[in-house]
């Protein structure tokens, strides 16, 4: 009997250590520390928050824009999973033969010659939250193509984009560099509004 | 594979090398007691729950407190979920959970597991989430603590039956260790872009038009805790994966390294309250022996395309259910830091790697996640496989064995093999009831070998307490318009639920009963035929006979899923 007060007053006593005042503390101290970190990294535009900056999102119904990863959730930041395709399974073959292809019809115009083997594998494959907001460079540089005919820019100047928009992990010694896609695309409407 | 990915691994290896001694000597001085600079807290504390820290418990008095404390936090759970609708901070207004999910989660966050059959943004409030699981966060993680150092005090104790008192140990373990470093990896976490708000979930519109709806909530603090305590139920449904949990490459090797800190650091503190650092090197280097050949294993698997992406003509690495942001050394590195240890915080989707790539975090499992493994379960189950070792190389050059100086003798040998093979067993038994009734089709997704593998895992992950999935099997049904709204698929939530109290208590008494069977055995001096067990050559046995015994056991298995797709380019 003892023993059970005993664990009662702990569970009581933790619960509201651990679950109510870390918490609370917490995010006090972020909203203070790291506004806008802590709120979701949101970006606006003109007074209008557009997305956030760690968040991949559809691009698809306007080609002048570069393309985010394929996404097996609709870019969704509030319903996420994983595709869940074991790396047999004709399901996901065919589903990557379908990203492969509209990449081919969207890109081939503008990158002659573009083969299934040349696409870089993020490009036609499905990200594991459903919004990377990230590309790869080589996705990126066969993009520029596109972009650059679309929008009537130098192929120079959307390439350097991309170089202001790739993130390099410490320093470039370890992991892969990336592109933000939204803010690339930011750069890219100020640019054409220059 | 890339140079900066081996580098990225090397780096990785040598920070956690280098921090694993001062993480040791802390944890030693919290808990001897030597370090207590809020001692009047603590005091007041244990006077309110009525513990004397002066009146050690014996192994059976700790073990009650175990299970009377863990299953009083299992019923408030439980309660908590059912009763959902009716907390505060539910922007979503969501359902309270069904009885079979809500079993199956309880029991693993009560387990240290974070088996998640549910998906966090989706199902579960603000509060459900802070006061419900983030408090198990910390707790399991408390307990594996507090075992194993009333494990390691037996150990090196003279005299007398006492192994600890359990509230202590539990009190310091949150209050000295899991709660400041929480603090600390939640900032940094929040730096780098984790949310911590508790914000209402926002609509905005995209550069084309699209409406895209963001979910927040307090991440950052319960992410930080979910990775220092091994747990790894992520706040998103996809986890680590999900930038909003872990946007950055810095992000996500500060959650690598918080998942390792304290089963790597518990392995030097064992070293010094035994008083023999190096006993402590020998299990952190068998231990980091077997990490780098499964990192090494999944890196080469997953560079290089899959099957399927063969059949659509891809030619590039598997980046299917990965993240630009970590590619594929992080994502290789994680998932083998995350199955090692008993963590299952994912930053990929597993059910995505390769054949060999998928083997070999389901193996690492297997060995009973004593590869650094759960915070303190990690180590007492090592330290389980090392009275295993000498025993047998005991009775190969025939001679009593002795572990520390202490007598090795038929009553703890059994408790260890209780303690060892229980698990096992109940994986076994479990997958094959599954795979071998109708009641477990059901939940599984992909077909062919896959459905048996993400079978086999669904039971290796939830029965050794990792947490990690191939996230196609599922014990949810989430409401698609076309079902009449959300149920849970009881037979996998009941017999998942059960596999991960199993796997927990079980290992865990058996450790506290040797503990107590240990406890205050005479030590014999050391000798010349003393079997020392502070060397590389005694390291070696150990890995063999962690490898022997799960090898054995889990091979057949493994071959019928995973290692089959690995071998072959057929599509299923």
């Amino acid at each position: 009997m003892r023993e059970l007060k005993t664990a009662a007053i702990a569970v009581i006593a933790f619960t509201v250590v651990l679950g109510l005042a870390y918490p609370l503390l917490m995010t006090g101290v972020s909203q203070v520390v790291f506004p806008g970190r802590a709120d979701g990294s949101m970006i606006e535009r003109d007074g209008k928050v557009v997305g956030s900056s760690l968040i991949g999102q559809d691009f698809s119904k306007d080609t002048s824009y570069f393309q985010s990863r394929p996404s097996a959730t609709g870019y969704s930041p509030s319903a996420t999973f994983f595709n869940n395709h074991g790396p047999n399974q004709q399901d996901l073959a065919d589903q990557l033969k379908g990203y492969v292809d509209a990449y081919l019809e969207r890109e081939q115009p503008y990158t002659p010659g573009l083969t299934a083997a040349d696409i870089p594998s993020d490009a036609a494959t499905t990200s594991a939250s459903g919004v990377d907001p990230h590309i790869s460079e080589d996705n990126a540089r066969i993009q520029a193509n596109r972009v650059a005919e679309e929008r009537g820019l130098d192929r120079a100047r959307v390439l350097e984009l991309i170089d202001d928009n790739a993130s390099r992990s410490l320093f470039g010694l370890a992991g892969d560099k990336s592109i933000n896609v939204l803010e690339l695309n930011l750069d890219l409407d100020r640019e054409a509004s220059r | 594979m890339t140079v900066a990915g081996w580098i990225e691994i090397l780096i990785f290896l040598a920070v956690l090398t280098a921090i694993t001694p001062m993480l040791g000597g802390y944890l030693t001085r919290v808990f001897r007691g030597e370090l207590a600079p809020l001692g009047r807290v603590e005091r007041a504390f244990y006077r309110g729950l009525g513990v004397d820290p002066a009146r050690g418990q014996d192994w059976k008095g700790y073990a009650r407190s175990v299970l009377i404390s863990s299953a009083l936090f299992g019923v408030l759970l439980y309660v908590i979920l059912r009763t959902q609708s009716i907390h505060p901070l539910n922007p979503q207004d969501l359902s309270s959970g069904t009885w079979d999910v809500s079993f199956n989660t309880t029991a693993s966050f009560l387990s240290n597991t974070n088996w998640q059959f549910y998906a966090g943004e989706t199902t579960l409030s603000y509060f459900s989430q802070m006061a419900g699981l983030a408090v198990q966060n910390f707790i399991s993680a408390g307990v594996g603590i507090a075992v194993v150092v009333a494990f390691v005090r037996a150990l090196a104790s003279r005299s007398g039956k006492e192994i600890g008192v359990f509230y202590v140990d539990l009190t310091r373990a949150i209050l000295y260790v899991l709660l400041p470093l929480s603090a600390i990896v939640g900032f940094v976490l929040v730096s780098q872009g984790v949310l911590q708000t508790f914000g209402d979930y926002a609509d905005a519109t995209g550069l084309t038009g699209v409406t895209q709806t963001f979910a927040y909530g307090p991440v950052a603090g319960q992410e930080a805790i979910k990775v220092l305590g091994t747990n790894g139920g992520g706040f998103f449904n996809v986890n680590s994966a999900m930038p909003y949990e872990n946007p950055t490459w810095l992000s996500n090797f500060v959650e690598m390294l918080a998942i390792l800190a304290i089963p790597a650091g518990l392995t030097a503190m064992y070293g010094r309250m035994v008083d023999n650092r190096r006993q402590g090197w020998m299990v952190f280097g068998a231990m980091m022996t077997l990490f780098v050949v499964a990192v090494a294993v999944i890196y080469v698997s997953e560079s290089g395309p899959t099957a399927a992406m063969q059949a659509a003509g891809l030619t590039g690495d598997n980046l299917e259910g990965k993240e630009m942001r970590f590619g594929i050394g992080s994502s290789a590195l994680f998932s083998a830091v995350t199955t090692a240890a008993s963590c299952g915080a994912v930053n990929a989707a597993m059910e995505s790697f390769s054949g060999f790539g998928g083997a070999v975090p389901m193996a690492q499992m297997m060995t009973g996640e004593v590869i650094w493994g759960g915070v303190g379960s990690g180590l007492y189950s090592m330290l389980l496989y090392v009275i295993l070792g000498v025993f047998i190389s005991g009775l190969m050059v025939g001679r009593t064995p002795e572990f520390l100086g202490k007598k090795i003798e038929a009553r703890e040998i059994k408790l260890t093999i209780i303690g060892t093979i229980a698990v096992p067993m109940m994986v076994l038994v479990t997958s094959a009831l599954a795979i071998g009734s109708k009641w477990g089709a059901p939940s599984i997704y992909d077909s062919g070998p896959q459905g048996f593998s993400e079978t086999l895992y669904a039971y290796t992950s939830q029965g050794n307490n990792n947490g990690s999935a191939f996230a196609g099997y599922t014990g949810y049904v989430q409401p698609n318009g076309t079902n009449d709204g959300a149920f849970g698929i009881s037979f996998a939530d009941v017999l998942g639920g059960l596999a991960m109290l199993g796997g927990r208590f079980i290992p865990l008494l058996a450790v506290l009963a040797v503990a107590g069977s240990l406890a205050g055995k005479r030590v014999s001096p050391v000798g010349l035929g003393t079997l020392r067990t502070d060397t590389p050559t005694f390291g070696v046995v150990l890995i063999a006979v962690v490898l022997i015994v799960a090898l054995l056991t889990f091979v057949p298995a493994l071959l019928l899923g995973p290692l089959v797709q690995g071998l072959s380019d057929q599509l299923y």
